[in-house]
């Protein structure tokens, strides 16, 4: 009998495969403990309810943080209703033989690649100024609502897609009208997916600075914000505390960071757990 | 394929009455952007009987059993020639809802396909999408009763359609089909996908659906539609000078007739097993 040889490249190609991930683990981890052991200090009450100050022993980051939660609430306002009817017509309804239908899809492809500086290009010429509505929060709001659409409407068609065409079938044969059949079948079955996609595309805008520096969100902004008013968000005001010389900003940079971080990983953890919860095979 | 067990099952059947024809198909045919699938195919199917469409695949048995519901109006391209009418109405007239038919003509598909909601909910879909608010709880009861499945589910309607057998499952679609209160039943191979025992339980389930609804089966086994159908439609595949396949129907007689005494030499070959 021949004895078996030992595999070889399998097993150098198994060890590259663990390298890659030790490599993105351990910068995470690096990250993760040099922002813990410079920001814990500084993760105090203060930080959550008072306004930015050029003392650092009494700055917070009050403005910003709630300017991030508006921010995201108002994105999955604007965005889930557009994204997801988009995704339901170019799924449902668009006959992939007509030209347009296919131009619509390949533009939405190729926004979903478009560095979010120029979104924030455009929110300024035609948000900011030409629809006049000036530097406040729900500019940037729309500005984010663009630059996350092309995520979600993709995630929304891998979900409606996902549903399996028996079932549609089976609620055609009942009787069922088009509308019937999306709303009640089609819709349900997609929620996982969708609600995953948008909540992934949350975070991502979240933690974007450049679009909004872009449209002017100021970075010292003394009072709570509104709607209509100018305001700052949390990734601006690390940004500005970074460039401060005093070390006391930094490490209360290193604190905004923690709280930024702590949002953006339960918004995570909520859509791991929404695809498990609902998670289902055909 | 034993044709003494053909036989047996063909002994015990008597021959079906003439009763009313509830579709009159005329010169049907159905393509696919232009390429003929089917074509040609005239026949009557009566009343509270069971029809059973037999043939090699390919030759159209389930484009053609489509036609009954509408079904090939989601295929993007689909077009279907000459009349079906439904006693005497025809079923692709431009005023005709395709959803009033598809309410009148149930379809059970291939591989259950259940809704991944409850039990309950399954069999309510059909109700609730026609609007028929009352009585839900009783019209969900009498169509598992119908379909034999009540005992097994009536203490777990609210648990999810999916954790059922395939067998269970596929009950459970006859079912929801009952539900809309349909007069015709479509079934597309409804056993192929199930075993032996579970296939046995259809078969008996066919047979006392029969005395309320006409039924109309596609089936790939010979066996089975020897053993549930009245009549048997065989239909095979002609092919064009340049090698285009099209289904056409070569013989349709009671079933006791295509299994002992076809009239067409292909049919003979077909279920003496020479072929296909």
């Amino acid at each position: 009998m021949k004895r078996r040889r030992r595999d070889v490249k399998g097993a150098v190609f198994q060890a590259l495969l663990l390298l890659s991930l030790v490599v993105a683990f351990v910068t995470l981890a690096t990250l993760l403990v040099d922002v813990v052991r410079k920001g814990a200090g500084h993760l105090t009450k203060r930080l959550i309810t008072d306004v930015p100050s050029i003392d650092p022993t009494i700055a917070g980051a009050r403005p910003a943080i709630l300017a991030t939660i508006y921010l995201g609430v108002l994105l999955l306002l604007f965005t889930v209703p557009i994204g997801v009817g988009t995704a339901i017509y170019l799924e449902e309804y668009a006959d992939r033989k007509r030209w347009y239908n296919r131009l619509l899809e390949l533009n939405i492809q190729n926004l979903a690649a478009v560095p979010s500086i120029v979104y924030g290009i455009l929110g300024l010429a035609f948000l900011v100024r030409g629809l006049g509505l000036g530097r406040v929060l729900v500019a940037g709001a729309l500005i984010l609502t663009l630059l996350v659409l092309p995520t979600v409407i993709i995630a929304a068609r891998e979900a409606i897609r996902a549903v399996p065409d028996s079932i549609r079938q089976a609620a055609y044969a009942l009787g069922a009208t088009q509308w019937q059949v999306i709303s009640r079948q089609v819709l349900p079955a997609s929620i996982p997916g969708i609600a995953t996609g948008a909540i992934l595309a949350l975070s991502r805008g979240l933690g974007e600075t450049a679009p909004l520096i872009m449209i002017g969100a100021v970075t010292y902004v003394a009072f709570d914000p509104s709607l209509m008013s100018l305001f700052t968000a949390l990734p601006i005001q690390i940004y500005q505390w970074v460039r401060l010389p005093q070390a006391e900003f930094r490490e209360l940079a290193a604190a905004a960071i923690i709280v930024l971080l702590g949002i953006v990983f339960t918004l995570n953890a909520a859509a791991i757990w929404l695809r498990n919860r609902y998670q289902r095979t055909w | 394929m034993s044709m003494v067990k053909i036989a047996e099952d063909l002994a015990r059947k008597p021959t079906p009455p003439k009763s009313d024809v509830v579709f009159d198909v005329q010169d049907v045919g159905v393509s696919y952007d232009g390429a003929l699938a089917i074509r040609d195919v005239t026949m009557e199917i009566y009343g509270k009987q069971i029809t059973a469409i037999i043939g090699p695949s390919g030759c159209g048995k389930s484009t053609f059993i489509r036609c009954f519901n509408r079904m090939n109006d989601l295929i993007p391209g689909a077009k279907v020639h000459g009349k079906i009418l439904y006693h005497g109405e025809d079923l692709y007239d431009p005023d005709v809802d395709s959803v009033e038919v598809r309410k009148r003509i149930g379809m059970v598909f291939q591989k259950p396909n259940p809704f991944p909601k409850s039990i309950y909910d399954n069999v309510a879909f059909g109700p609730r999408v026609l609007g028929w608010k009352e009585n839900v709880d009783e019209r969900v009861e009498r169509a598992l009763r119908q379909a034999a499945l009540w005992d097994e589910v009536k203490d777990r309607l609210k648990k999810n359609a999916l954790g059922l057998s395939g067998g269970q499952q596929q009950r459970l679609c006859i079912a929801r089909a009952l539900a809309t209160e349909p007069e015709v039943i479509l079934m597309d191979e409804p056993a192929s996908a199930l075993d032996p025992i579970a296939t046995t339980r259809i078969e008996d389930l066919m047979h006392d659906l029969k005395r309320e609804y006409t039924i109309l089966i596609v089936t790939h086994n010979m066996q089975q539609a020897a053993r549930v159908a009245d009549r048997t439609a065989f239909f095979s595949v002609d092919l064009g000078p340049e090698g285009q396949r099209t289904g056409i129907l070569v013989e349709y007689d009671d079933t006791t007739k295509i299994f002992t005494q076809p009239s067409d030499k292909r049919t003979e070959d077909y279920v003496t097993g020479r072929f296909g």
